[in-house]
């Protein structure tokens, strides 16, 4: 369904002397088949929405190719934009128009007859639990509402890829949980592929069959969630101990089962009287371990094996946790553009399409 | 077919719009009404130095050209509003004709533009302007055209700044010149031979020249087929701009 190459787009930012080029993309390959969920993954700012937008026609790679639907999206891309949905990230209603004339107007521009939207609007609206709001405004919805409104829009010319760009940002967890719902169902009933980007982990790993994280414009892994759980970072072991002089007794019998290339993902560590290592199956390492630790009289207060979190794969991959990757991205971006309004766009919330225009 | 099909789909979601604000639509078809009434008496005594015979055959002309053009130059702002709502992209990823996205618009501006000249020219003629139909008419068309290229430029401006901020004074930059080099409140020619020779390069003055013309109902004269040539040719550069800006987003 989607097929891409060392994707490229590249950005200018700032003006004279403070000018410079972002590759908001660096050299992106994909590849997803037909009827899989594929969760896009990243910080603020790692190039998600330029991605998703190249993907949808909407702008033209500064490099390389992609095939969407079968089409290529440069040579091709009206075919293209007959088979695919895009639901942006501020979503694509007049705040203050009637919902359901956006969605028939919207349906009307891929050629659909009036009654024909019409029906299947209201059948839309239905499925998304949006019963009686076919004459509200969207500006009087609530998030979740308007975000349910937004992927009807989407959906009304029944495409057979869809692309959700970050579809639970800024919802409350319930309206979260129920939006995941729906987009699960996309698949389940309609047999539609979804590629969606997040920068919430729990989002990925509950919606997607394959997760493919990108950072600062660069694919750095692309897997099941479980696999990347359990090949890139793996569990944590850790060991309290309860005399201090044991420490390094109690690390170098760890160090036996848990160092690279056996078990072990990373080596050691030793922090105070914890002594931590990860490994790819814990269950496989702790049962020997505990017969040396006991061989050798050394007592433990607590012993804890913590399965990975994604969090845990961005920091195997990137060497920052997710959160501080936000962070870092939003200081640096505030600090080094000055006059790149794209940053300012960024930094300060607002709804507004990352600057990305 | 397809593209007629397409323009009318944007074209009635955006006078839903328009029509969602009533206050706009009053005021817009009160301007005219208002120049006409508070300017049009002080033209009057003056219109012999001015080398016309009739105050309001002289003035309304000058007051369409001016709706066309300043009407026209704002029509842009209301897209910055609409591409930050997401519905530019939106529209843009369906497989819709990218003419057919600015037509659309297009076709709102000139119908509010089509029908303030309407009550532009029936006030002028209840307060005695004398123009033969087809001066009338054609002084009409060549308003819309030059209408719809002002309307085509502003889109485009819109879409390639996404900012009030930069556009304002873009815009206003582009005005003064414009409103006084073209001869819409008074003629070109009374003025000294340097500024008339200046507004020469200034393809509005050629345009309010040949609506001029047509309502004397002088269709022999040069300026009438220079000022269609220049509407036109400006309508078809701004289509093409405004086009291009809704083909690609330039980044
Ligand atoms: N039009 C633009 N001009 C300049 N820089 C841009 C433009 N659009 C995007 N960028 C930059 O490209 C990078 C990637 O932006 P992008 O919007 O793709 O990120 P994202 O992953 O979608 O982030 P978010 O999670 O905040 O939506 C950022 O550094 C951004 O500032
Ligand atoms: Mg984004």
């Amino acid at each position: 369904m989607i097929e891409a190459r060392r994707l490229v787009q590249t950005f200018h930012a700032g003006r004279g002397k403070a000018r410079r080029e972002i590759r908001a993309v660096d050299e992106v390959d994909l590849d997803v088949a037909e009827g899989e969920v594929v969760g896009f993954l990243g910080p603020n700012g790692a190039g998600k929405t330029t991605t998703l937008r190249m993907l949808t026609t909407l702008l033209r790679p500064t490099s390389g190719t992609a095939r969407v639907a079968g089409y290529d999206v440069v040579a091709d891309s009206v075919e293209v934009r007959r088979r695919i949905g895009y639901v942006s990230q501020v979503g694509g209603a007049f705040s203050a128009a009637r919902a359901g004339d956006e969605v028939m107007d919207h349906g009307m521009l891929y050629g659909r007859s009036r009654r024909e939207v019409k029906a299947r609007g209201k059948e839309l609206f239905e499925q998304f639990q949006l019963d009686g709001l076919w004459d509200r405004m969207p500006k009087t919805m609530s998030g979740g509402q308007k975000r349910r409104l937004d992927i009807v829009m989407g959906l009304i010319h029944d495409p057979t890829l869809v692309f959700l760009d970050e579809p639970t940002t800024g919802l409350d967890p319930q309206a979260r949980a129920n939006l995941w719902q729906h987009i699960a169902e996309l698949r389940t009933n309609r047999g539609a592929t979804v590629f969606l980007t997040t920068h919430y982990l729990d989002e990925a790993d509950a919606l997607s069959d394959r997760i493919v994280i990108i950072d600062q414009g660069r694919i750095v892994a692309s897997d099941t969630a479980d696999n990347l759980k359990n090949e890139v970072a793996g569990d944590l072991i850790d060991l309290e101990v309860a005399d201090v002089v044991h420490v390094p007794i109690a690390a170098e019998t760890l160090r036996a089962v848990a160092e690279p290339p056996s078990h072990g993902i990373r080596g050691v560590e030793v922090d105070g009287t914890h002594v931590r290592a990860r490994v790819r199956r814990a269950g496989r390492v702790v049962p020997g371990l505990l017969r040396n630790l006991d061989h050798d009289g050394i007592v433990l207060d607590a012993i804890e094996v913590h399965r990975p979190t994604l969090d845990d794969v961005f920091l195997t991959l990137t060497g920052r946790s997710l959160r501080d990757a936000e962070a870092g991205h939003r200081t640096s971006a505030d600090g080094a553009s000055g006059a790149g309004d794209a940053a300012d766009h960024d930094s300060s919330g607002t709804p507004v399409l990352t600057g990305a225009e | 077919m397809r593209f007629l099909r397409e323009s009318f789909v944007v074209f009635r979601r955006q006078l839903r719009m328009n029509l969602r604000n009533p206050a706009w639509v009053i005021i817009g078809m009160m301007q005219p009404v208002l120049y006409l009434l508070l300017f049009g008496p002080l033209l009057k005594p003056l219109v012999q130095q001015l080398g016309a015979t009739n105050a309001y055959t002289f003035f309304v002309p000058g007051m369409l050209a001016q709706l066309g053009i300043f009407g026209a130059f704002f029509a842009g702002f209301s897209l910055i509003g609409e591409w930050r709502e997401g519905v530019i992209e939106a529209e843009r990823v369906t497989p819709a004709n990218r003419t057919a996205l600015l037509a659309g618009r297009l076709w709102r501006d000139l119908i509010q533009l089509l029908v303030q000249a309407l009550i532009l020219v029936g006030l002028g003629y209840a307060m005695g302007m004398d123009a033969p139909l087809r001066g009338v008419v054609l002084g009409i068309l060549l308003t819309l055209a030059i209408g719809g290229a002002c309307a085509a430029s502003s889109n485009a401006l819109a879409l390639t700044t996404k900012s009030e901020d930069v556009m304002a004074p873009i815009v206003n930059m582009v005005m003064m010149p414009v409103l006084l080099l073209s001869g819409i409140l008074l003629p070109m020619t009374i003025g000294p031979s340097w500024l008339i020779r200046v507004s020469d390069f200034v393809p509005f003055r050629h345009i309010v020249d040949a609506i001029r013309a047509a309502f004397r109902d002088d269709f022999s004269s040069s300026s009438l087929l220079a000022g269609s040539l220049w509407a036109v040719s400006l309508l078809a550069l701004s289509l093409w701009w405004g086009t291009s800006t809704f083909r690609k987003e330039n980044p």
